[in-house]
């Protein structure tokens, strides 16, 4: 295949993008089942794989390839896994383990409308899997949030670093449109960071030292007390250093919006249209869900007059916007479900209805 | 418009390439020219960004659309009409969008043999040299290969349909030329025109003198456009 040149633009599809970002980033074991509107991802996997020395499987089902990325992971390889909200259900089982045994690894979710078998329509509602219950247990996985192609890609290497960095499982929690739509990119010249995993894999002692078990069970409870606690540190000092949001027209805002992925994207253009308007409007895009962006959102309540989370779902991160504005000022929703986008019309008229007698 | 189309004209190519816009400028041209047209939208494996999505455009202009049955609605079964069968049959100037790669040229082998039974139709292969997975002539030519094997068909011509998206520049459009040109001469197919956003058709028109330049409108968007 011909070589991108420096910062070569390259027109492609949000799914695919993904796909060739983890091949990119050194990713070269990917366990999937299909299913829309994420299957692109599976497929760009079956025809690259093969002509880089890489695996790509087909697995049974959801709960077969999350554990196939879990053995992959344990011996130490970038492993990683995609699905579509159902299918996302079916692994949470094995994305606990991976957090009990310290386990790197990639998950995509690109959301269709649910709850069960649902839509094939992009959404949003599986912040609240993503962000409190990724698994059973006591445990956090990131959560990377992208709006544009170009974010997708840059952040498939940002979440197999940290999870590698940190050991535990990443999420990129995408949606249907974001999957689907096309948009010109460049993938990012970085050197991807080698990490020494023979401490800890279990790829051979090579007679260098005992063997490694990767285990997630722990049967004395003050022993797994102490692993969670030492997990929970680590947990601390991701939300300190590696929390990401952008902050748009906030500054002088009145009313800021809460918006991620490709509502985001909706809520930028009614933005827009509101400040031509003279409406005082602001946007707080968090791109980590976990962790989350709190002390921005904090600080903007120092401020504003309200806030307004806008999301593809009836209500999910507006959450925890609740929790970080604590009540100081008021916090409204707006949303569709099941598959249906809204438009930036509808937000803007929401933005005039709370900002109605201050313009 | 992209004129001497046989009353057939099918749209096949790598995903992405942009066949669902070029089939419904197709089709409003032909209608505007005074074909009763009918859009056929034989993709049954994406439920996003197709033809079935225009609809109200298409019935504004006196269009036919003939999509699965279970187009644009939330049920997960790619289904095809029988509708279909008696419009090719019928003679009738169609229209055939076709899902991307072989994966959507199965659902047109369905149909290989009826419609080479009519004998006049066009397979006009879509291409796009900043679609990743086809930068160079010998890449396009393996999808081509690979979607020739699942229609049955045979490919008549290559239009270039290279572009960035949103981004693009006259300039990206008319790097591309030597590329559709190759592609064109491997496929053994004439190289019919390169299809051009409208608001800079003539910019292209100025790089690419001996070019067919096809302008055409942008209806494919996300919903913030």
């Amino acid at each position: 295949m011909k070589q991108l040149a420096s910062n070569e633009k390259v027109l492609m599809k949000g799914n695919e993008a993904l796909a060739e970002a983890a091949i990119q980033a050194g990713c070269r074991h990917f366990f999937g089942y299909p299913i829309t509107p994420q299957t692109e991802v599976a497929a760009y996997m079956a025809k690259r794989m093969p002509k880089i020395g890489g695996t790509y499987l087909q697995a049974e089902s959801e709960v077969a390839a999350i554990n196939m990325v879990y053995g992959a992971a344990a011996a130490g390889v970038r492993a990683m896994t995609s699905s579509s909200s159902p299918g996302i259900s079916l692994k949470t089982e094995g994305i606990s383990y991976l957090a009990g045994a310290d386990l790197p690894a990639l998950i995509v979710n690109v959301q269709r409308g649910s709850p069960g078998l649902g839509g094939i329509q992009p959404s949003q509602a599986d912040y609240w899997q993503a962000t409190k219950a990724p698994g059973h247990g006591d445990l956090h996985i990131l959560v990377f949030a992208p709006s544009t192609i170009q974010e997708m890609v840059d952040m498939v290497f940002d979440a197999f670093e940290l999870a590698d960095t940190y050991r535990m499982p990443a999420m990129i929690l995408a949606d249907g449109m974001l999957g689907q739509m096309m948009e010109p990119i460049s993938f990012p010249e970085k050197q991807v960071k080698q990490f020494d995993k023979f401490s800890w894999a279990s790829c051979g002692h090579q007679g260098k030292r005992s063997h490694n078990v990767v285990n997630s069970l722990y049967l004395k409870p003050e022993q797994l007390e102490q692993m969670i606690q030492d997990r929970f540190q680590r947990y601390a000092e991701i939300q300190e250093k590696h929390t990401q949001w952008e902050e748009y027209l906030v500054e002088d805002a009145d009313l800021v919006v809460v918006a991620y992925g490709a509502t985001s994207r909706i809520v930028r253009s009614a933005i827009n249209t509101a400040r031509n308007q003279d409406y005082k409007v602001g946007m707080i895009r968090p791109k980590t869900l976990w962790p989350y962006p709190t002390k921005a959102i904090q600080q903007a309540a120092q401020h504003v007059k309200g806030f307004l989370s806008v999301e593809m779902s009836m209500g999910q991160m507006v959450d925890d916007v609740r929790l970080a504005v604590n009540g100081k000022v008021p916090v409204s929703f707006f949303g569709h479900t099941g598959g249906v986008v809204p438009t930036p019309a509808e937000v803007l008229a929401e933005i005039k209805k709370l900002l109605g007698g201050n313009q | 418009m992209l004129e001497h189309l046989k009353p057939i004209t099918i749209i096949v190519g790598h995903y992405g390439s942009g066949k669902t816009n070029l089939a419904v400028n197709l089709a409003l041209d032909r209608k505007a020219a005074g074909q009763d047209v009918a859009l056929v939208d034989l993709d049954t494996v994406n439920p996003y960004f197709r033809s079935a999505d225009f609809k109200g455009l298409a019935e504004q202009a006196g269009i036919e659309l003939v999509a699965p049955v279970y187009a644009g609605t939330n049920l997960d079964i790619p289904s095809l009409t029988a509708r279909l069968d008696a419009l090719i049959e019928s003679g009738r100037p169609l229209v055939i969008d076709v899902g991307g790669d072989d994966a959507g040229a199965a659902a047109l082998g369905r149909y290989s043999g009826l419609i080479r039974e009519q004998g006049a139709y066009d397979l006009l292969y879509v291409v796009n040299r900043y679609r990743y997975l086809t930068r160079t002539a010998p890449e396009a030519l393996e999808i081509l290969w690979e979607i020739q094997k699942a229609s049955r068909l045979q490919v008549t011509g290559v239009v270039n349909n290279s572009n960035l998206g949103e981004i693009t520049t006259p300039e990206d459009v008319a790097d591309t030329d030597t590329f559709a040109k190759e592609t064109a001469e491997s496929c053994q197919a004439p190289l019919l025109a390169v299809s051009v956003n409208r608001r800079f058709a003539a910019s292209v028109g100025d790089l690419l003198r001996d070019r067919k330049i096809y302008p055409i409108s942008i209806y494919v968007k996300k919903p913030w456009e």
